[in-house]
């Protein structure tokens, strides 16, 4: 049991990441990662609808035909989008004046979709949750991750505003690491998002391969 | 046997829509309420920081008025009162900026002078144009105090047009559109200011009630 669940924790961090192995959920990579406060607001959210969701589709797994998963899933993580989104306005709107932006575009990230197809379609209740959980924080990582590199590099900062997602006591975070003037302005443009995201790609593979492990090519569909 | 297998998918699917579908119904009802409270009070925020809450006594958001602008727009025109006396108004004013349209909050007083500007939405480069966000930049700032002969109307344009006003470093059409959004938000008041003061018209609150 213990076993199994390293490995989920292992799979979603790092060995299986949806970013960084499975190059999944590209569209809010590439939007949200401008600065490393941005990417982190957009994982967290993405992890909360990720654990809920497939939560949801393990709980109800021997009941969705094969023929209906599709549609039953997409309306599973649309409904746990519109819900989030719908508290955190009434009750947590200092948070979802910074997140807000980024709750719908969750829809559009194809990460969820792809965990509930791979996982929580077949699996038991509480590792899908676990799954959910820690596939949304591996994508949390790498989203801060590129994020902090195309903030440093394009503005000089590190987790600017932080304060704001996170409460006044992470102020500390907020660093100047360089004038503002001296960023590269491509790097927080859309090409900066490509090309961080490509290399990290190209590092992570790298460091896979120095401790010997076999890389997985193509990605989604080996964990399926 | 296969029309059997459709229905029931059909069924399993309804099933889920409508079970997903109430419990979206009761979410909905159950924020509406607070989710109105909220934006009401973004609003109220957001126009306490053009114009000072000690200039006035009434509720800006009930007093407002819809009007339409030069461009044929509907706007909402805040209007602040203290003892029955007009202090100040509020209104939406718009730009052209590099990235598209520039949605600024201009507040006067009852003179024209301009109180405060602040960018509500735009979508400039970063690092460059965004510095007209009061929250990236004390540029913004400047224009308070200033009023439509203050500098005289042919002054207000960038320094780069022959104008009174610096753009910043490797953006000047962001500023353009700011400057000019702000010169036609005071061309605005002086051409309709009895209208914009007149508190007879009807009430944008009471419009929306019904």
């Amino acid at each position: 049991m213990t076993a199994e669940y390293k490995t989920i924790v292992r799979d979603g961090l790092w060995d299986n990441n949806g970013v960084l192995a499975m190059l999944l959920g590209m569209c809010p990579t590439m939007a949200m990662t401008n600065s490393a406060t941005n990417g982190l607001g957009m994982g967290l959210a993405t992890a909360v609808v990720m654990a809920a969701s497939s939560l949801l589709v393990s709980l109800f797994r021997s009941r969705i035909t094969q023929e209906v998963r599709i549609p039953v899933f997409i309306l599973i993580v649309a409904s746990m989008v519109t819900l989030v989104d719908l508290c955190m306005n009434a009750w947590m709107h200092e948070l979802y004046k910074v997140l807000g932006l980024f709750i719908p575009l969750i829809v559009s990230n194809c990460l969820p979709l792809a965990r509930l197809e791979a996982f929580a379609a077949k699996e038991p209740v509480l590792p899908s949750f676990m799954d959910g959980l820690f596939m949304g924080a591996g994508f949390t990582l790498a989203l801060t991750a590129i994020g902090a590199v195309r903030e440093i590099t394009g503005s000089g900062t590190l987790f600017s505003d932080a304060s704001l997602l996170l409460g006044p006591a992470f102020k500390f975070m907020e660093m100047q690491l360089m004038a503002s003037d001296k960023g590269v302005l491509m790097m927080i443009l859309p090409p900066g998002g490509f090309l961080v995201t490509g290399l990290l790609v190209v590092g992570k593979r790298m460091l896979d391969v120095r401790a010997g492990k076999a890389i997985q090519m193509g990605g989604a569909h080996s964990a399926a | 046997m296969k029309q059997q297998h459709m229905l029931s998918h059909g069924l399993i699917l309804g099933v889920f829509c409508l079970g997903f579908g109430a419990l979206l119904a009761v979410t909905d009802m159950l924020t509406a309420k607070d989710i109105s409270a909220r934006a009401l009070e973004d609003r109220l925020n957001s126009l306490s920081q053009v114009i000072p809450t000690t200039l006035h006594d009434n509720n800006l958001v009930k007093d407002a008025i819809v009007m339409k602008n030069e461009h044929g727009k509907e706007i909402t025109v805040y209007r602040a009162t203290k003892e029955g006396q007009i202090t100040g108004l509020a209104y939406e004013i718009f730009g052209s900026g590099y990235g598209g349209e520039i949605k600024l909050m201009l507040g006067i007083d009852a003179t024209g002078k301009i109180l405060g500007v602040r960018a509500l939405a735009h979508k400039e480069t970063p690092g460059l144009g965004d510095k007209i966000d009061a929250k990236k930049g004390d540029w913004i700032l400047r224009f308070s105090g200033l009023s439509l002969g203050n500098p005289p109307v042919e002054k207000w344009k960038v320094k780069k047009d022959g104008g009174q006003f610096d753009q910043f470093a490797g953006a000047t059409i962001t500023p353009r559109g700011v400057v000019g959004a702000i010169k036609k938000g005071l061309e605005f008041y002086a051409a309709n200011k009895e209208q914009m003061i007149d508190f007879g018209a009807p009430k944008a609150s009471a419009k929306e009630e019904h």
